[in-house]
């Protein structure tokens, strides 16, 4: 495979935003007939690279090359006619147009300006043929399911004599049957001739499909792999990386399990609880005081488990227990009613309200709580937020400040306050370190171990092992939507065997149960 | 030199600065080109003159703007507040219509209470179909706007109702302390919205519901009864500036009463600078948009120009507050304001707007 | 090569689910049209149905504007007075003295100028379209005072003639010239839609922007174009109304386009885009057409029902639109 000439060359791409640096001298090559996977935790920089080819961003650095000439796109348009087809994570078709009509549209067989229905019903219906996909061209998309938008995307991609189809995600929402399905046909069309750049997070579907894996980190190149010499756990490491401990070290040994929390009344408890299409149904018991990591891949699943917990998204079946008595947590009113608190890791579209104070967003979770009627004294807000400001070292330390003026840290220490205000018996923390500065983080973390020795339990999510392993008393394990195992953070516990877990998913699968 | 200049700015960088700075030409306008403007004087121990017209003709409006101001907060938008004050008025005026003595207090109260009912009655309707069965607002409302019309004419018989009530009219033409009572009325509805929403944490939930309604949902605030809660007070304020036009000329007229009110609302809250995209709202700023408006339009009489034409006019201000707030027309022509926060972490805010 | 044959959606889902509200509609225009012929003699006859269409002309053609607006999930609350000051102009021009051909030329160019202008506004500086065409509203109704405050009657010959020529039997039945250029707009709107391009994107906009952008579907471009259709339809409805009324008034066709919203949305178009044709407004607007010539023949009722009445259907089809789901965002 490596006589054959690439068909897309990228050399020495670099590409910053203010403040950031997205990717920096990354070279990438892609060959005719293979599927290649672009690997990378999220930040690595895979969406931007797969911009900067498309053309969606202008690029600071480096050189685009197509069959050998030099290319610079001014944006997806332009690169699919040069024969670059791009199929998005999220389905981007008009759900009320036909299947047909998607696949046309915007450049449909006309004669006198009229366009040519009879044509465009049986070209549709030729080149989906060629896919193996025998359905109606005349029904409207939205009537499908998605792993069939997800294959007409793809024939509307390949209609303009694709040589090069970058595949964006396309997996992440369908079902197993759905993906063996998307795999026959990237097969089929991978054995035409034509080159597919694959972006997943999920490990397994790469072994099943890639030839070969290219993997960022950072916004830089770790490495370009045949998928024969890069085992799974190798992938999963050089994806995370072993992080250089920077951070002050908050405790030297992980903290093991003590029997003290152990023995106590666990908090919640969970039994199969799960939503379809979300996470497969699982269970999890949580005590007072207890850390509660949870470790995984993006995309595994773990925020839906949290949604859950929450009540953000309704749970389809299973139960929950507080306090060992039976309760609904069917939206987030009921969850704080119970004692949860829960930092989202979309800050901004979920946390945040950007016009309002620091004050304000401080203690709007509990002023909800007690209702719109019963206002918090003033003094009392500016005792509370003072306090939380003082404590957290948010900066600048100004209550009155719209929010969204502050930087990523320090937003995320104002939701952090908000909840803490609220007093909660179980916070969640969804990502709560990502994408800010390393002294924020510390004290992030620093934070978490405070509150779990004051009696609060915290269910802390992240895609950073160190950070789990440093503050969890138990580790749950999430992968391709499955809480596969749990892991008792004591001296047998270590980054490679929880690495091990997350890319097998073998391990201790009864613990789970 | 550096600190004046600072201060210019900061002031420039006000939200008020803008619609004050209009105000101002606006009477200075007036002045050079009638130097009577802003004369005023006793009269029966009456204050009479046009800053007074000004303030008394403005008085349903500030009020339907108030109510509009909650609603936009959230958000939403209300069309149906013309139709409301129609309704209103009618169910006012007929009632004292047929009331043997219609200048006996207890009618005109029972008058004003039966309105205010079904005026309030109208108003969960619309915050149903908006929070509970989740009807964009502008089409939910639009329904009332269609419907309440023709409420009003069948409420009148399609007739102008003419009353001859002393304390009905008072509402309208009325004085207390020397000043037009409308006047103290939209006051007093100014500063009990003021406190409705500022004593109580109700103004902070708005706008919290209206800046980011699913971070609000899961800061655990139910935004459903919120939403509910402003579209019924929209109609109440409504309900209160339809009695004040129909006191105004004694007689309620189904279909003019509150004619294109919503459209003057609307455009004084956007003035006073609250978002139409929902979020902080303004009372002062709408109160004082509210003044614009009708100042533009008293002008506009005094210039002899017909009241139709005003609309020219109010063409040329919508188009320029609308431009002035739209980001999209800051970015392309404006200049960065010193203090405007840096943008953060571009390429999150990017990955932001792709998804569909 | 096996094929094999994928999970589809619930059949239900596919055909006449999309088609319900048309459906509805006709079934409620013919349910209404059954009500008036057993109701009163004179309604058989089918020159009541000639009428429906010569009285409501100028509605249908505007209403066919908006159709283009609504499926882009946008809304033009301009149409009314653009109408309005269509007539005005022409009437002005005319009595000014001005040749008919030329004035028929200038005031079809102002509705579309105006309408193109506010698209301009609403893409480029990213304003609610509620609110420039708000603006557009207030500055053709301002215009339409601004050069005069009286009605102007219509003298010209080319006018009467259209207004009052007839073609059909002598003495029998007939429709007015302005319902065959109803007719025509119709056809021809019918035709851009299905099948051209513009007519396409103006679908694939309304269904999904962002995807129609990712598509590489002219979305700037689509969106301009509607808003300067609508104005070119709301100008030679102006036209008709002028040939209707044989006059240019200041202060007619005030809420016509609150009208013109209920008729295009009875008439099964989608509010949030995408979804809904120009047959089904041309069932929406004979259903206005037909409650009012119910309300006329009835005698006891009274106008005022008719915005009840056009309210409450209102409401019931958007009710039904969210029932059924076709939002499919």
């Amino acid at each position: 495979m490596t006589d054959s000439r690439p068909v897309l060359t990228m050399t020495g791409i670099s590409k910053s935003f203010p403040g950031v640096r997205a990717l920096h001298n990354v070279d990438f090559r892609l060959l005719p007939g293979e599927v290649h996977a672009l690997m990378g935790e999220n930040g690595a920089g895979k969406s931007t690279l797969i911009k900067v080819l498309t053309g969606v961003y202008g690029i600071d650095e480096g050189s685009v090359t197509l069959d050998g000439e030099q290319v610079a796109f001014n944006g997806p348009m332009q690169a699919a006619a040069a024969g670059v087809s791009t199929v998005y994570q999220e389905v981007n078709l008009c759900p009320n147009l036909s299947v047909a009509e998607n696949i046309f549209i915007g450049r449909e067989p006309r004669r006198f300006g009229a366009v040519r229905w009879g044509e465009v019903r049986r070209r549709a219906r030729q080149l989906l043929t060629r896919l193996d996909l025998d359905i109606d061209v005349t029904a409207p998309v939205a009537s499908y399911s998605l792993a069939v938008q997800q294959m007409v995307a793809i024939a509307r991609a390949i209609d303009v004599q694709a040589r090069v189809l970058i595949l964006d995600e396309p997996t992440s929402s369908l079902d197993a049957g759905e993906v063996a399905q998307l795999f026959r046909i990237m097969r089929q069309l991978r054995d035409e001739g034509i080159a597919i750049l694959f972006v997943t997070h999920f490990l397994d579907q790469v072994y099943g499909i890639a030839d070969r894996i290219t993997v960022l980190r950072n916004g830089t190149l770790v490495g370009e792999y045949p998928i024969d010499e890069l085992p799974q756990l190798a992938l999963v490491e050089k994806m995370i990386g072993k992080e250089l401990d920077v951070l002050e070290r908050i405790e030297e040994q992980p903290r093991p399990a003590t029997a003290a929390i152990e023995s106590g009344a666990p908090f919640v408890q969970v039994s199969q609880l799960g939503r379809r299409g979300a996470v497969a149904p699982f269970s999890l018991t949580i005590h007072a005081g207890e850390v509660v990591g949870l470790a995984g891949l993006l995309g595994s699943g773990r925020t839906e488990v949290a949604r859950l917990l929450f009540g953000a998204d309704r749970a389809d079946r299973g139960e929950v227990q507080v306090d060992g008595a039976r309760t609904g947590l069917r939206n987030p009113v009921q969850a704080i009613e119970q004692g949860i608190g829960f930092c989202s890791e979309n800050r901004r579209a979920e946390g945040i309200i950007g016009d309002l104070s620091v004050r304000e967003n401080m203690i709007l979770a509990m002023q909800a709580a007690r209702g719109w009627l019963r206002p918090i004294p003033r003094r009392r807000q500016d005792e509370l937020v003072d306090r939380y400001i003082k404590a957290l070292s948010i900066r600048p330390a100004n209550p009155e400040m719209p929010v969204r003026n502050l930087s990523g840290g320090n937003q995320q220490k104002v939701l952090l306050a908000r909840w803490l205000i609220t007093e909660p018996r179980l916070l969640i923390l969804d990502e709560p370190t990502r994408g800010i500065d390393i002294g924020a983080k510390a004290e992030i973390q620093k934070l978490v171990v405070q509150l779990s020795d004051g009696g609060m339990a915290v269910l802390f999510i992240s895609a950073e092992l160190e950070e789990v392993l440093r503050l969890s008393h138990k580790i749950a394990v999430m992968r391709d939507r499955e809480l596969v195992a749990q892991l008792d953070n004591d001296d047998t516990v270590d980054a490679d065997r929880v690495m091990q877990t997350i890319a097998s998913g073998t391990e201790r699968e009864e613990a789970s149960r | 030199m550096s600190d004046a200049g600072n201060r210019f700015r900061t002031m420039l960088g006000h939200r008020l600065f803008w619609p004050v700075a209009v105000l101002v030409v606006m009477l200075a306008a007036n002045t050079i080109y009638r130097p009577g403007f802003l004369a005023v004087e006793v009269n029966n121990g009456h204050l009479y003159g046009t800053p007074i017209d000004i303030l008394r003709l403005s008085a349903p409006l500030i009020l339907v703007a108030l109510g509009m101001t909650l609603v936009i907060s959230t958000g939403g938008i209300d069309l149906s507040v013309g139709s409301l004050c129609a309704i209103s008025g009618a169910i006012a005026c007929l009632y004292i219509s047929r009331a043997p003595d219609q200048n006996n207090l207890v009618t005109v109260l029972t008058a004003l209470a039966m309105a205010l009912g079904v005026a309030l009655a109208l108003g969960a309707w619309n915050g149903v179909l908006v929070s509970v069965i989740g009807i964009q607002p502008i089409i939910a409302t639009l329904i009332l706007m269609v419907a309440g019309r023709g409420l009003a004419q069948l409420i009148a018989e399609g007739q102008i109702i003419t009353i001859n009530s002393g304390p009905y009219r008072a509402i309208g033409l009325g004085h207390l302390l020397t000043l037009p009572l409308a006047i103290f009325i939209a006051l007093a509805a100014a500063l009990l919205v003021a406190a409705f929403t500022r004593r109580t944490a109700l103004g902070m939930i708005v706008e919290s519901v209206g800046g980011n309604r699913e971070a609000s949902r899961l800061a655990g605030i139910r935004s459903g009864r919120v939403v509910f809660l402003v579209y019924v007070v929209s109609a109440a304020c409504a309900a209160i500036a339809g009695f004040m036009m129909t006191a105004n000329v004694s007689s309620a007229d189904g279909n003019n009463t509150g004619l294109w009110v919503e459209l003057d609302a609307i455009l004084a809250v956007v003035i006073g600078g609250t978002s139409l995209a929902g979020g902080r709202f303004y009372l002062g700023g709408t109160i004082l948009g509210a003044l614009i408006i009708q100042t533009l339009t008293t002008t506009v009489y005094a210039m002899n120009i017909s009241p139709q034409t005003a609309l020219l006019f109010k063409a040329v201000v919508v188009i320029a507050v609308c431009l002035i707030q739209a980001p999209a027309f800051r970015a392309k022509f404006g200049r960065r304001r010193p203090g405007a926060p840096p943008p953060q972490s571009s390429p999150q805010r990017q990955k932001e707007q792709v998804p569909a | 090569m096996s094929t094999t044959s994928l999970t589809t959606g619930p059949s239900w889902a596919k055909l006449p689910r999309r088609h319900m509200p048309v459906l509805a509609t006709l079934a409620l225009l013919l349910v209404m049209y059954g009500i008036g012929v057993s109701q009163y003699r004179a309604f058989s006859n089918i020159q009541v149905v000639f009428n429906v269409f010569i009285d409501n002309g100028f509605l249908l053609v505007i209403a066919v504007g908006m159709t283009f607006v609504i499926l882009t999930g946008g809304i033009d609350l301009s149409v009314g007075s653009v109408a309005a000051m269509t007539a005005m102009v022409s009437a002005w021009l005319l009595q000014s003295g001005l040749p008919a051909l030329l004035v028929l030329v200038i005031a079809l160019l102002i509705g579309p100028t105006l309408g193109f202008l506010m698209g301009c506004a609403i893409h480029f500086f990213d304003i609610q379209p509620f609110i420039v065409t708000l603006a557009g509203m207030f500055f053709a109704r301002g215009m339409c005072t601004f050069i005069s405050n009286a009605s102007i009657p219509i003298t010209d010959g080319f006018w009467t003639t259209m207004s009052q020529y007839r073609i059909g039997a002598p003495r029998g039945n007939f429709v007015s010239i302005s319902v065959l250029v109803a007719f025509a707009v119709v056809l021809i709107a019918a035709y851009v839609l299905a099948y051209t391009r513009l007519g396409r994107n103006v679908y694939a906009i309304g269904g999904n922007p962002q995807s129609a952008l990712l598509m590489g579907l002219p979305l700037g471009r689509t969106r301009i174009a509607v808003y300067t259709i609508s104005g070119l339809c709301a100008a030679i409805g102006g036209i008709l109304l002028s040939f209707y009324t044989l006059s240019g008034a200041p202060l007619i066709a005030i809420g016509m386009e609150l009208d013109v919203i209920a008729a295009v949305v009875i008439g099964g178009t989608v509010l949030t885009g995408g979804s809904g044709y120009i047959f089904g407004t041309v069932l929406g607007v004979l259903v206005l057409g037909v409650i009012q010539t119910l309300i006329t023949f009835d005698g006891s009722l009274n106008s005022w029902w008719t915005k009840i009445v056009i309210g409450g259907l209102l409401f019931a089809f958007i009710l039904l639109q969210r029932l059924i789901g076709i939002r499919y965002k």
